[in-house]
């Protein structure tokens, strides 16, 4: 208890019990805290964004519906991908790094830890910033109102002459805050992982996690400079007269598009490898066996990163590149398959032989794979350039993209709250409301998502805030939008199980799963300095080898 | 589905009616059958591990036996896959150049398409016809093939040219010139959309292309070359067109009227739909329109023109003459 003394600020002692906790949210560089923090925060941008979505669904329940404007349309599905994607998305991943990194390679804290309370902070107003765009957009006189461009914003559309207003920069700076959150965990992590990992750890001891985790990392450093030097681009642009984007003093629109893009495609590799990361841990403890190919998963995550930074153009086959771009971008995009399919393979083998226990990780495990599965094909056949001339901007395209985020990352992100949450917070989630938010939420998923790729065959764009009577796009829509109910009702019964299980779940013990990583050897919560005594390990499962000392990993190393 | 073989309403994508659209539709029962079958076996193997290797109530505690791994297996499900992305590397190269560089017979329409907010604006440069919102082409015939040829391009933002049963979407970006070519089979509508978001009102961005038998287009085209009909019944609402804004945008051949902002009026009863498929162009849509696009089209650039009755009257009168 001596750190402890040293932490606390003379003075604080007297205030009351909440203040004194809200003071030390708002000082704290504990990575457990932070992470938590980061964690929450994005849940509660998660529920904001589901809402944008589902008045979205309102609207395109039926034809010619009028429960919402263009005007007010174009904002809802600007502020919806933006805040899925940067709010939700983002800092849950930074959040689950942060939290599990230090635990999970036996250190005390982050490399880094007031850098660590900096990035959060910085996210978590650049946030608040986006959303502050409602209120005062166009500036002190005018009633305000939020972006309008979309998340990917193509110029000219954000140009002055079609973007009046302060809508677009308020779009701009908050993603420039947020962006630096996002760069600075990931800093955070390498530094964490490559220095600061205890005895025995080796490279190739650290759990998939871990690894994931860095290579996340390093993907988010090189992809987010482009973005961000974009967005000042931008900035430039609007302010002062820059020509980057501008296309009618000369700019170029394309431009802007391979600069997001090289940021666009490698972000939904840095969504999803997390999910990976996920799985990686959650499927071998439920299915009592070590992950199948443990060198080969970590190479075809490195594989992966590096394959998702040559692919981005695979965005703009309708932009008119020469047929040698469109060939060659579609190669890169088939040979991404190729790793993943190794990692599918991978978990299926891991499965494969084991003895299977359905708790609520292991489901949502479950059905990322076989989403994760259709997700993957789908976006195989947008890789093939022709068919994606078709495809491309139409709601195919929508359903393939919320295969992987909401099926994908989200399902993954769910498996590793229902894993850790016993750790973080000591208690268990419910069993029975987990498995109702289970079987809620992936039927509304499917409901929702699988008529859309035939929208997309029918005709239908994205992004268009009504359609007509005829072309064959209403029931698929109605079925579209019904599925939202059963969505909202899987994360209420979430929500419900986060809040109740907090104030009187059952109590978690050490290591409620029986699991093999280092975080499970120590309490749940865990101390602020999280072990006592730094652990010492001799295989990539060092829980493993103390409750089977007759069978130990690193007889097989 | 039933549409097979007509232009329809429902703009399918696997009822391709143009020689490009069928180049895609080719490559992509080809690729979905490819990922219908990784999908079937992958999937099987998947419900077939959960379901037979889930835990019973029977079970003791002992613990699996332990596998970590197996080079040979890696290999195999790593090499399979890398022939199977070959293979598609080969297709997708064939067809990427079979659509995009098949060469432009000399007999070839050519139509500039400019993408405009909400509308597009057409030209035929070697016909001297401008129109708007509906592309009308000649019919391709098995002795007589005719191709068309689009030049597109934006005036403001990026739009994108897709019309499904014609051909796969390409994109009209400012300060770029793209190509793309169709070969409507059937004489018919096919119905398409902007496919890029482009602000406000891209939801009602629609075109449509109307393919005629040759004589047809012909007539046509004679007809839409004619400057703008005169006529001494509606010189009322003539003479309030010249003299309100009306002119700052809208252009009609053969008169003072040269704004290029929005479609040329010309042949505006030729059309079948106003505000680039807002509406159908009906005497009373059209009076709509013109008393508020902003109610049929909320937020399209075309203002309400705040005309009494009588203006209104003068100037749908007026607009009714131009055949």
């Amino acid at each position: 208890m001596a750190e402890r003394a040293i932490a606390i600020t003379p003075g604080i002692g007297t205030l009351s019990a909440m203040r004194f906790r809200l003071h030390d949210l708002a000082v704290t560089t504990d990575h457990k805290k932070l992470g938590l923090m980061y964690v929450g925060a994005g849940l509660v941008f998660f529920v904001v964004a589901g809402l944008l979505a589902s008045v979205m669904r309102l609207q395109l329940a039926a034809p010619n519906n009028g429960v919402v404007s263009p005007h007010v349309f174009n904002r809802l599905f600007t502020m919806h991908g933006t805040t899925m994607v940067f709010l939700v998305g983002m800092p849950i991943i930074a959040g689950m790094m942060n939290y599990l990194v230090p635990l999970m390679i036996g250190a005390r804290d982050m490399a880094f830890p007031r850098l660590n309370a900096f990035g959060f902070w910085m996210f978590f107003f650049g946030g608040l910033l986006l959303y502050f765009s409602y209120l005062a957009a166009p500036g002190i006189t005018g009633a305000g109102s939020a972006p309008d461009v979309g998340w990917f914003a193509y110029s000219p559309l954000t140009a002055r002459a079609f973007s009046r207003g302060h809508s677009t920069d308020y779009w701009i700076l908050s993603l420039l805050l947020s962006g630096v959150g996002s760069i600075v965990s990931a800093i955070n992590v390498i530094a964490t992982a490559v220095s600061l990992r205890c005895r025995g750890m080796t490279m190739m001891r650290l759990p998939l996690f871990v690894w994931l985790s860095m290579v996340v990392s390093f993907m988010i450093l090189l992809a987010l400079a482009p973005l961000s030097a974009a967005q000042v681009m931008l900035l430039l642009d609007r302010f002062l007269g820059a020509r980057f984007f501008d296309t009618q003093a000369g700019g170029s629109a394309v431009l802007w598009q391979h600069f997001f893009w090289i940021f666009g495609h490698p972000e939904v590799y840095i969504l999803i490898i997390p999910a990976f990361a996920c799985l990686s841990e959650i499927i071998p403890v439920f299915s009592r066996k070590p992950i199948f190919g443990y060198p080969i998963m970590v190479a075809a995550t490195t594989m992966i990163a590096f394959i998702s930074l040559g692919v981005w153009a695979h965005h703009m086959f309708t932009v008119g590149m020469p047929s040698v771009g469109n060939i060659f971008f579609a190669t890169s995009t088939f040979l991404v398959a190729v790793p993943t399919g190794i990692k599918i393979f991978n978990w299926l083998a891991t499965i494969y032989g084991g003895k299977l226990r359905f708790e609520p990780p292991m489901l949502f495990c479950i059905g990322f794979l076989f989403h994760f599965l259709i997700a993957g094909l789908t976006g195989v056949m947008l890789g093939v350039a022709p068919f994606d001339w078709q495809l491309h901007d139409s709601y195919f395209v929508v359903a393939h993209f919320h295969y992987t985020l909401i099926g994908g990352f989200l399902f993954g992100i769910f498996a590793g709250i229902y894993y850790w949450y016993p750790k973080a917070v000591g208690r268990m989630l419910d069993r029975r409301l987990g498995v109702w938010h289970f079987w809620l939420f992936i039927i509304g998923f499917h409901l929702t998502f699988d008529p859309q790729h035939f929208l997309g065959f029918l005709g239908m764009p994205r992004r268009i805030y009504t359609y007509g009577t005829g072309r064959g796009w209403e029931a698929y829509n109605l079925i579209s939008s019904a599925g939202v109910a059963l969505q909202a009702a899987g994360i209420v019964c979430f929500v419900v199980n986060l809040v109740r299980s907090y104030l009187k779940g059952e109590p978690a013990g050490e290591d409620p799963w029986d699991a093999w990583t280092l975080e499970w050897a120590t309490t749940s919560p865990p101390p602020e300095y999280n072990f006592e005594i730094l652990p010492v390990v001799r295989s990539s499962r060092p829980l493993w080898d103390l409750k089977h000392p007759e069978d130990p990993d690193w007889k097989y190393e | 589905m039933a549409y097979a073989g007509t232009p329809d309403q429902v703009t399918n994508i696997f009822n391709p009616l143009s020689t490009p659209a069928e180049s895609v539709h080719r490559i992509a029962i080809f690729t979905l059958a490819i990922c219908a079958v990784i999908f079937i076996i992958v999937a099987g193997l998947l419900i077939y591990a959960i379901v037979r290797f889930r835990r019973r109530p029977g079970d003791d505690a002992s613990e699996p036996p332990q596998i970590y791994g197996s080079a040979q297996i890696e290999l195999a499900w790593t090499v399979l896959p890398i022939l199977i992305v070959v293979v598609l590397i080969l297709v997708t190269a064939r067809t990427i150049a079979d659509v995009e560089n098949y060469p432009q017979p000399p007999d070839a329409l050519k139509v500039t398409v400019v993408g405009h907010q909400w509308w597009w604006e057409i030209h035929y440069p070697d016909l001297g016809v401008v129109t708007a919102n509906e592309l009308r082409v000649p019919v391709s015939e098995p002795g007589r093939r005719q191709l068309t040829f689009l030049t597109l391009e934006s005036a403001d933002v990026a739009h994108s040219f897709w019309v499904p049963q014609l051909a796969g979407k390409t994109d009209l970006i400012p300060n770029r010139v793209n190509r793309m070519w169709i070969e409507p089979k059937q004489v018919g509508t096919y119905l398409g959309n902007c496919a890029e978001y482009c602000g406000t009102q891209h939801a009602k961005m629609l075109i449509r292309v109307i393919a005629h038998p040759p004589e047809e287009f012909a007539n046509w085209v004679a007809s839409q070359r004619q400057p703008a009909a005169e006529s001494h019944q509606a010189s009322a609402g003539r003479d309030l067109f010249f003299s309100t804004s009306c002119v700052n945008c809208h252009a009609i051949r053969g008169t003072s009227a040269k704004g290029t902002f929005g479609p040329d009026l010309t042949h505006l009863m030729s059309r079948e739909t106003l505000g680039s498929g807002a509406a159908p162009n009906t005497p009373e849509k059209l009076r709509a329109w013109v008393r508020d696009p902003q109610v049929i089209k909320e937020g399209c650039l075309m203002p309400d023109m705040q005309l009494s009755d009588q203006e209104l009257d003068q100037i749908v009168a007026y607009l009714s003459t131009l055949k």
